[in-house]
């Protein structure tokens, strides 16, 4: 088993049989709304500060860099459109599930890692209770839901940042900011982003529980997790996000 | 339930065996504990007492043998009649395990609101009659993190009492306590046994403690139970390893050396 190529292979399939495990608890947990409304604050309402403020910065940023591309070619008044479209398809989804993953991922891994680490999860089980379907699968259901939520409220405070810049700033005319934006963007690109966010709800929590889950019941263990909680996440979302973008494209 | 026979073993293991990574940790072990008893498991670190009560439980299977509990033998139950099972065993776990995310009332109607639909106000006077018998009822608004060890493991207790078990299993319950809690949780085992009726097996290498409230012992070596009787019958056994266990000694048929080299070979040794 030292083969590198082969242990990932191996993880996959340990976390496609997991995903499977989880899913079959999904419909069990959602009869008990109050865990699952607790997890949405915990995924979501904790990450809000942190998105909000990381939207605001990234969509003045868009502003300014936009504005100076946009420029060049004398088209700075779609300066609107071009903020909104790259918020609302590729960098509102991407940038709020690295987000996620940092802020609440990380807390997921440890809470269940700790559970993990002093029996509660082995408790439950001897007390004839599935932790998947009373720890696992609220928190998967959880981060799902609160992952587009976040990407909604990423972009909307991005907007507003790039109109901050642009039109408050450097002064790019306010009526064709705003009314190319609402001509150019269409509701297919809203799904897009809305889909692309969804799926990276999914793989972001999904390797959350997975690693929180399986940690090894020691302080350290439950750091690496942590650890490769993120890196996962990270990479799994910007590989779907590639797979994701070529596949709209496409069609 | 066939409560007549006053000498039924509630827990029977009979020849087990079983291996971890090809290393056996029991081979050929058997063990009873009667209905009503305090039955000691003892045995020195490292001779599979937890993997015992994992085995017990059906979180692991046997390699060999047969282990039952309550007449059903566990490894060959699937998942529906385990958990079953495990509804009429209560186990307290080493550290209390005690859902950090929920209070000290909580986590005693932990296993209640999980397997019952009792109205709130029955819930909440079965919770607080639990924790009067473990003298925490005056702790019920508490979080886990806010007690000390002694208090955890009496929470433990009245929540796997929480059910009604008729079997309760007690993993290392006086490891890391003062004085007082670890009279307090040696009592609580001795009159719970006696007023609830119920069977327990009792985990631990406190050779002093567990000989005043147990019936039964089992000393453990080697992956075999090497004595049993009354804590008094393995006081006076001449065996090596029980009088080793029993008396504490540093060295003996449990080696107080990790198995070397030559000493002095070693020493002598040129550097390599």
């Amino acid at each position: 088993m030292n083969n590198p190529l082969l242990n990932a292979i191996v993880r996959m399939g340990r976390v496609a049989l997991f995903l499977l495990r989880v899913l079959g608890q999904c419909l069990p947990a959602l009869r008990n709304p109050r865990l699952l409304v607790a997890q949405i604050y915990n995924a979501g309402a904790r990450s809000l500060i942190i998105v909000m403020l990381c939207g605001l910065f990234v969509g003045m940023v868009l502003g300014l860099q936009g504005y100076d591309l946009l420029q060049r070619f004398g088209s700075e008044s779609a300066l609107g459109v071009a903020a909104a479209l790259g918020l609302v398809r590729e960098l509102g989804p991407v940038i709020t599930a690295l987000l996620f993953a940092g802020r609440a991922g990380t807390a997921l891994t440890s809470e269940i890692g700790l559970m993990r680490a002093t029996d509660q999860l082995t408790a439950m089980e001897m007390m004839a209770v599935d932790p998947v379907r009373r720890v696992v699968a609220p928190r998967f259901l959880g981060g799902i839901i609160a992952m587009p939520l976040l990407t909604a409220i990423f972009n909307v405070i991005g907007i507003f940042g790039a109109q901050l810049i642009g039109v408050g700033l450097i002064g790019v005319e306010s009526g064709s900011f705003w009314s190319q934006m609402q001509s150019q963007v269409e509701h297919s690109d809203i799904n897009e982003g809305l889909i692309k966010s969804l799926c990276f709800g999914v793989a972001c929590s999904l390797m959350a529980v997975y690693e929180g889950f399986h940690a090894e019941p020691t302080a350290e263990g439950v750091g690496l997790a942590t650890t490769r909680t993120v890196v996962s996440s990270a990479v799994l979302t910007l590989l779907l996000d590639y797979i994701l973008t070529a596949a709209f494209l496409n069609s | 339930m066939g409560d007549s026979a006053p000498a039924e073993a509630v827990v029977d293991v009979r020849e087990l065996r079983y291996a971890i990574d090809g290393r056996a940790i029991f081979d050929g072990l058997n063990l009873r504990a009667l209905r009503g008893q305090i039955t000691a498991v003892m045995g020195p670190s490292g001779t599979g007492k937890t993997t015992l009560l994992r085995l017990l439980m059906g979180a692991v299977r046997p390699d060999g043998g047969r282990l039952t509990v309550f007449g059903e033998e566990v490894a060959l139950l699937s998942r529906q009649p385990l958990y079953a099972l495990r509804r009429r065993i209560g186990m307290l776990f080493q550290n209390g395990a005690l859902m950090s995310d929920l209070s000290v009332f909580e986590n005693v109607a932990f296993p209640l609101r999980a397997h019952t639909r009792l109205p709130e106000p029955l819930l909440r006077r079965l919770v607080l009659m639990k924790l009067q018998a473990v003298g925490l009822r005056g702790a019920a608004d508490m979080a886990p993190g806010a007690l000390s060890g002694g208090m955890a493991r009496r929470v433990a207790l009245a929540r796997a009492i929480a059910m009604d078990p008729e079997l309760l299993i007690y993993d290392e319950p006086f490891v890391g306590l003062d004085p007082i809690s670890l009279g307090v949780i040696l009592r609580l085992i001795e009159t719970l046994n006696a007023t609830l009726g119920i069977t327990s097996i009792v985990v631990t290498h406190d050779v002093e403690e567990i000989s005043r409230i147990a019936h039964q012992s089992y000393l453990l070596a080697g992956g075999r139970a090497v004595a049993a009787g009354s804590p008094a019958e393995l006081r006076a056994t001449a065996a090596p390893v029980v009088n080793q266990f029993m008396k504490g000694l540093p060295d003996g048929p449990v080696p107080f050396h990790v198995p070397a080299p030559d000493y002095r070979t070693q020493l002598l040794e040129r550097d390599p």
